[in-house]
């Protein structure tokens, strides 16, 4: 196997079709596995909870980059999409009685199917005339969770309370190897998202997704069903997004109409336009980046709080006007991106000693 | 002349030649107040290059708009015929129309119509090949389960596609630019991948909408070369619009000039020319201030974008 990628000559269409050609690429791999399996050998409790919430971030985060970064359909229904996986995994697994994989699965399909109905005015919309119709989505299933017609989801709590996750005779225990074992879980869905995802956009469906982004008019002249494409997409990006509200109501093991608000679709837009809008590495690098900052920031406010007593008083608001501040400078340095950082770095070195 | 030896033909047409393969009948196209298109009629023969010539604003585009879905004419009717003959697998095909005005676009390409357009639409964000394979859209299977999956059915959809891919794009000299993004490449290339991508449907009917506009003299051979090898060895039958005359006059079989919505002529390139009509609404008219102003607003046009 070639070192770089100029020594790549692919003899057949099969391996060029691969996702990567050369040793460089292979070594990056296994080093993302390697470190996969390290984590949780040396991180605390506290950190592999971050960890978990990476990990479903990066499922949400990649469901939503397929509809918004790869079709153009740009969405503010996160939120209410994640709810509809949340409750519909809990209610079918712990009220019904199913196993909880069968619900999650059909926590699935139910997302996919709602993310499908309420991507129907984007059949007529574009741009921020669909923001707004995506944004009512989110507004009418907050509503609707929020205030519980008849008491039937949370029984007039407000909340649910969920059982310890279980499957197969096999019981997540507790808070000594909650946290490890949850990992395990979630990091191989993450994993096969993140796949499921990549291998999307290899084949002709994600290609005409891409091409609905691009020009529609000619997407359809070439015998693109705008109307099928789109909708598949909201489908497929809704099925991704129900999963992660499902693990999140499973992890967390408490659902609430908190976890659900605008302001979380909004999270997740950021953490794909800070990663890099349509690309699936990107969705993964604004999922870590966008969660981990706040913790950081957490972290440094506390650590200087001794020397300036006003960050610990006030640590809401640094840490909203820092958040903010990290994101609106990334637009400015790069607004393509984490993912398009990357590759700049790795074209700097493929190309060194030169600059070009 | 192509001498290389290849697998797919791209005609997707199952028409034997010389019978009427599209019928323009009797169309009218209203904007508003504004008439686009009055009362046009014509044939397309298979196997015929069809020139569609006439000033700015004569409604050339519309027309094309019309037959491949996009505008959908107030009167009249667009028919495209098929079979009676064998399709590109050899098989026998029974001969049928479908009434192209009442279909949306995406309907119209799946019997084959492909197209390119006036202002490039290419899927920019795309490589070359990702907007060729693109082309095999409707030759596809596009299921989300498969496609999550890769191995199995789509990894061999896609090697499949590939080998006919590959082979547009030897005929059209693409291979330098396979992996480009198409939005960073030079104009005349763009034009030639628009063109690859119409291929790519195995196109029954190609529509061409001034694909040599804004060429210099070499790219403009080149490409009515690629437009004559297309047609001379595979057989596909091509709609052009085209404003340079000597080209025109050169590759088409048959010339239908539109004037002010109207159709005023419609006959073999020699009888055209020696139109009085035409001579007086086209070739009469102070061609060289015509191509001045053309000139200016193609410019204008390129620095819009
Ligand atoms: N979508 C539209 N809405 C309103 N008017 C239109 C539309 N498309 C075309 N027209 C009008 O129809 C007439 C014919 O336009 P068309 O683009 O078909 O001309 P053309 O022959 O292709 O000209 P050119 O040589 O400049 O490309 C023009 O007056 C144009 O303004
Ligand atoms: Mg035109």
């Amino acid at each position: 196997m070639a070192m770089t990628a100029t020594g790549v000559h692919h003899r057949s269409y099969t391996s060029e079709l691969r996702l990567r050609a050369t040793r460089a690429e292979y070594v990056r791999l296994a080093l993302m596995g390697v470190l996969l399996v390290v984590v949780p050998f040396v991180l605390d409790n506290y950190w592999m909870s971050i960890a978990n919430t990476i990990l479903i971030a990066i499922i949400g985060a990649v469901g939503l980059n397929i509809l918004v970064g790869y079709t153009g359909q740009i969405s503010l229904g996160q939120g209410g999409f994640l709810a509809v996986g949340a409750y519909t995994s809990v209610i079918l697994s712990d009220r019904m009685g199913l196993p909880t994989p069968l619900a999650i699965a059909l926590a699935v399909v139910m997302t996919a199917v709602v993310g499908t109905f309420f991507g129907l005015p984007g059949l007529r919309l574009k741009g921020l005339y669909l923001a707004i119709a995506t944004l009512a989505s989110q507004q009418i299933i907050e509503f609707l969770i929020r205030r519980d017609y008849g008491d039937f989801l949370t029984g007039g709590l407000g909340y649910i309370n969920v059982e310890r996750l279980g499957f197969l005779g096999f019981q997540v225990g507790g808070r000594d190897v909650f946290e490890r074992q949850w990992y395990v879980i979630l990091a191989v869905l993450a994993v096969l998202s993140v796949v499921a995802a990549r291998n999307i956009f290899r084949t002709g469906l994600g290609r005409s997704f891409m091409a609905v982004r691009d020009q529609d008019i000619a997407a359809e002249a070439i015998g693109v069903n705008l109307t099928r494409a789109k909708l598949t997409a909201f489908a497929v990006s809704s099925g991704f997004v129900g999963l992660a509200g499902a693990l999140t109501a499973h992890y967390s093991e408490v659902v609430s109409w908190e976890k659900f608000t605008l302001e979380v679709s909004i999270l997740y837009l950021a953490m794909i336009i800070v990663g890099g809008l349509g690309s699936i590495a990107g969705a993964v690098y604004g999922a870590i980046f966008m969660t981990l900052l706040p913790v950081v920031i957490r972290n440094v406010a506390n650590a200087l709080e001794s020397v300036v007593p006003f960050l610990g008083s006030q640590l809401p608001a640094v840490q909203n006007a820092t958040f903010g501040l990290v994101i609106i400078l990334f637009l400015i340095i790069e607004p393509r991106g984490l993912n398009r950082l990357w590759e700049r770095i790795k074209e700097y070195f493929r190309f060194w000693p030169f600059r070009y | 002349m192509l001498t290389r030896a290849y697998q797919h033909s791209l005609n997707g047409s199952s028409r034997p030649e010389g019978l009427p393969l599209l019928e323009v009948d009797d169309i009218s196209l209203r904007f508003g107040g504004v008439k686009a298109l009055t009362n046009v009629s014509f044939t397309v023969t298979q196997g015929h290059v069809h020139a569609i010539i006439g000033p700015n604003g004569a409604g050339k585009s519309s027309l094309l708009n019309c037959i491949s879905g996009i505008y959908h004419p107030q009167e009249g009717q667009i028919r495209l015929h098929t079979g009676g003959g064998q399709d590109f697998r050899g098989k026998d095909v029974q001969e049928g129309q479908h009434l192209l005005t009442q279909l949306p676009s995406y309907k119209v390409a799946r019997l084959g119509v492909a197209r390119s357009f006036q202002n490039i639409e290419l899927f920019s964000h795309l490589s070359v090949l990702e907007n060729l394979m693109l082309g095999r859209h409707i030759h596809m299977r596009h299921s989300v389960l498969a496609s999550m999956l890769w191995f199995g059915p789509a990894r061999k959809q896609e090697i499949e596609h590939r080998h006919l891919v590959e082979e547009v794009i030897d005929l059209l000299q693409l291979q330098s630019y396979r992996h480009k993004p198409v939005g960073a490449l030079a104009y005349g290339i763009q034009k030639r991948v628009e063109l690859g991508r119409a291929l790519c449907i195995q196109p029954a009917l190609l529509l061409l909408d001034e694909p040599m506009a804004g060429m210099n003299a070499e790219e403009k051979e080149d490409m009515a070369r690629y437009i004559l090898d297309v047609h001379e060895l595979a057989g596909v039958s091509v709609v052009l619009i085209e404003h340079d005359m000597n080209v025109v006059m050169d590759i088409s079989d048959r010339v239908s000039v539109l004037d002010f919505g109207k159709l005023i002529a419609d006959g073999t390139p020699d009888e055209v020319k020696a139109d009085p009509a035409v001579i007086e609404a086209y070739l009469g008219s102070d061609t060289e201030d015509d191509e001045v102003k053309d000139a200016e607003r193609r410019m204008q046009e390129r620095t819009d974008v």
